[in-house]
């Protein structure tokens, strides 16, 4: 077997089980773009333009708020912000390959696929490594074509009762069960997380998330340059 | 503003901020204390979508009395410290909501 598509399939294997949430979540998000009014067609179209669950949630949130078009977009780009970090820590890893394969991976530079490919990334030395981010990116969007799809097809018929939007905080705290044994990453994980909850309604354009990441990352410089001095 | 300019312009500025690292950080940039100060970048950011999904109610007042998730949460992240299992944690959680919302 190719080494290439052994990385492939190894990032496919690495990021399934963070995919099991990905499914009510891409679910909870087809029904709720066609409940709020738009077409199937443009929710299939969100899904495949942007590729990104977080948003796509607060796209919608806005929209049917009622808010501008200028608010929405800036929204989106402050949820997003976190990709930006997401991207200065692997372009460390890619930083060889060509414009083509940077557009290919930047697509597939999703939470899911970005936590378990670091960790990889940060294991191996193989050179054609990056194929385990796409091997990741590739499985969470067939899901998310897929279950937007289904969404758009079973429309209310899910109770809302269910409370599936709880999967996506879930989803995020599975991602750092690691961390919670570290004192600096908890106290980082504190301070960010007060942060968003409490700036939530007074930072402006939902840039909560991306304030609440700096103040966070500041909390972890600070702490982890003290702790040298000791 | 049509609904799909929105959607190619809110598609456009997603690709753009996973893009634009990734195209113009060159290896030379990252030092070691670069590169400590951002392992730290899921500590840093995923707190601020978990607890909002779980302190917040839909209208983005702060809920603390009879709210399920938060009990639910402290479950699931108990199971992912002891177990370190992506999969148990968030079943943990999804199965204690259930459990607190339908049964208690």
């Amino acid at each position: 077997m190719n080494s290439n598509f052994k990385i492939f399939l190894k990032g496919i294997i690495d990021v399934s089980p963070l995919m099991i949430p990905v499914v009510p979540f891409g679910l909870i998000f087809g029904i709720l773009a066609i409940d709020i009014g738009f077409t199937p067609l443009a929710t299939m179209g969100m899904s495949l333009i942007i590729f990104g669950g977080a948003s796509q949630i607060v796209l919608l949130q806005l929209f049917s708020g009622g808010a501008s078009s200028l608010v929405i977009i800036s929204s989106v780009g402050a949820v997003n912000s976190r990709h930006l970090l997401y991207g200065a820590v692997v372009s460390e890893h890619v930083s060889d390959l060509k414009l083509f394969w940077k557009i290919i991976i930047s697509y597939f530079l999703i939470d899911q696929a970005f936590a378990r490919s670091n960790e990889y990334f940060k294991k191996s030395n193989d050179k054609n490594k990056y194929f385990h981010l796409i091997g990741g990116g590739v499985t969470c969007w067939v899901i998310w074509q897929t279950t937007t799809f289904l969404g758009i097809i079973l429309g209310s018929a899910i109770p809302e009762k269910l409370g599936l939007s709880f999967a996506v905080p879930l989803t995020f705290l599975a991602l750092l069960v690691n961390d919670f044994r570290k004192m600096i990453n908890l106290i980082v994980i504190i301070i960010s997380g007060l942060v968003a909850t409490f700036g939530y309604n007074y930072i402006p354009y939902k840039a909560y998330v991306i304030v609440a990441a700096f103040a966070g990352l500041f909390t972890a410089m600070i702490l982890t340059k003290i702790i040298k001095k000791i | 503003m049509s609904d799909w300019a929105l959607i190619i312009y809110c598609g456009l500025i997603t690709f753009l901020t996973r893009f634009s690292m990734i195209a113009l950080l060159k290896k030379e940039m990252f030092n070691d204390r670069i590169r400590e100060v951002l392992s730290y970048v899921p500590s840093a950011i995923f707190p601020a979508i978990i607890f909002p999904a779980i302190f917040l109610d839909n209208n983005g007042l702060i809920h603390l009395e009879n709210n399920p998730k938060i009990l639910a949460a402290i479950i699931a992240m108990g199971v992912g410290i002891f177990s370190r299992n992506i999969l148990a944690t968030i079943f943990s959680g999804l199965a204690s909501y259930w459990f607190l919302i339908f049964v208690v």
